[in-house]
């Protein structure tokens, strides 16, 4: 598997000449398969770059797995280039909600006045799902999407090709319904998702001092995605969703934070960036 | 993880409730296997979850062994428990137990089955009081 960031920012969309480094588009991650096949997490403003480069493989399917509906996660969707590019398929995977249905949901924001086209007028075939309870296949991947603690319908995921396995929960406050050092790990959101992955990208929004102002917001200060991912068995953590106030010096401290609690052994913590790349060989 | 699953989030979310109230609370999942109760639950039923953990719907049924005030057996599916669990409806009564410190105690007992996603069965909750002016030694 190769993984590639095309937005790792949280809540805002933040361009300027403080975010250079780590990007300011907001999430959305490329999992490539061996095979090829493209898994597309999230739709923030990242998806725009991804779907020109996508453009020339209309011939595959593609998949795009939405955590959830939060603004920053969608609205990419629109400028997404395959959706206006006939012959193609996207299928689309998202949490259920007990109230409307996904494309119902979606089409809230690509509807007036939020946005001049309606989503049944885009050229492609684009077939909504929602994600099923237990695991499931696409191309030879094996796929398991579980709700989070986080505000609304919200689900994590995991993708595993072979013995390897990567998660990804980039809006995630495990904190908030569990003492994180106290509860075994079965009653920790999102354990079963991180349980011993490769990688795990998530959500470390927040500076320790920060949190306690946000407690409930739906989100991770950099100590909790340290114990969680401790506790979860990760190889390999990668911090996600930058907060919007927090410019290219700031990420960096909360980086060596990070690595201060993780400590010595295996791999420290990485800083997402748009552009990485991570090999799951 | 020893081969445990993850608890469904609304019983993680469930379980957050259940600490910070003061009423006691217990909660079942699916299965009707007892997975947590509270500490002012602890008080009534007289050991800590930490002693008596999780058990299966067959053992807290025989275990806290319920009858009717006028003293017949009850089944799980008369308990208010058991209605949430098995006819997936809210229920209320109140009856007697034996309380894991072998006191009895009258209890009155409300349970609501919960639900996830619309359709999903995860589980009960049940809040519960000691009726005091029927305490027995």
């Amino acid at each position: 598997m190769r993984i590639k960031v095309w937005g790792c920012r949280g809540s805002l969309a933040t361009p300027g000449p403080g975010t250079l480094r780590y990007g300011g588009n907001t999430s959305c991650l490329e999992v490539r398969l061996s095979n090829g096949t493209v898994l597309i997490l999230d739709a923030g403003t990242g998806i725009r770059s991804l779907g020109v480069e996508l453009v020339p493989e209309r011939s595959r399917p593609i998949h795009l797995l939405l955590t959830h509906l939060h603004f920053d996660h969608l609205e990419g969707l629109g400028f997404f280039a395959p959706l206006w590019t006939a012959d193609t398929h996207i299928h689309i995977w998202g949490p259920p909600s007990p109230v409307r249905s996904l494309k119902e949901r979606i089409a809230r924001y690509m509807s007036p006045p939020l946005f001049p086209v309606q989503l049944s007028d885009v050229p492609a075939q684009v077939t909504f799902h929602d994600v099923p309870d237990e695991e499931w296949e696409i191309d030879g991947a094996r796929l398991l999407a579980q709700p989070v603690s986080h505000p609304g319908p919200t689900v994590g995921y995991r993708v595993s090709e072979g013995d390897r396995s990567v998660a990804y929960i980039p809006d995630h406050e495990p904190a908030f319904v569990a003492d994180l050092f106290t509860v075994p790990p079965e009653w920790l959101s999102g354990y079963d998702l991180a349980d011993g992955v490769d990688v795990l990208l998530h959500d470390s929004q927040y500076e320790v001092d920060e949190y306690p102002a946000r407690l409930g917001w739906g989100h991770s200060s950099v100590e909790q995605a340290v114990a969680f991912a401790r506790i979860s068995g990760v190889r390999q953590l990668v911090m996600f969703h930058h907060d919007p106030n927090h410019d290219d010096e700031r990420l960096e401290i909360l980086r060596n934070q990070a690595r201060e609690l993780w400590g010595e052994n295996g791999e420290p913590p990485l800083l997402a960036h748009e552009g990485m790349v991570l090999e799951v060989p | 993880m020893d081969g445990k699953r993850q608890k469904d989030l609304i019983l993680i979310l469930a379980r957050e409730l259940a600490s910070k109230l003061a009423t006691a609370m217990f909660i079942a999942d699916a299965e009707g296997g007892l997975v947590f109760y509270n500490e002012p639950a602890e008080e009534i039923l007289g050991r800590t979850f930490a002693e008596a953990g999780e058990m299966s719907a067959e053992s807290w049924t025989s275990l806290f062994d319920p009858e009717t005030l006028d003293g017949r057996p009850m089944a799980l599916g008369e308990l208010p428990p058991g209605i949430a669990l098995l006819e997936r409806r809210s229920a209320h009564d109140v009856y007697r137990i034996t309380c894991l410190d072998k006191r009895r105690r009258v209890v009155s007992v409300t349970a609501v089955p919960l639900y996830a996603q619309g359709d999903r069965f995860v589980g009960m909750f049940a809040l519960f009081w000691e009726q005091p002016e029927t305490r027995e030694p």
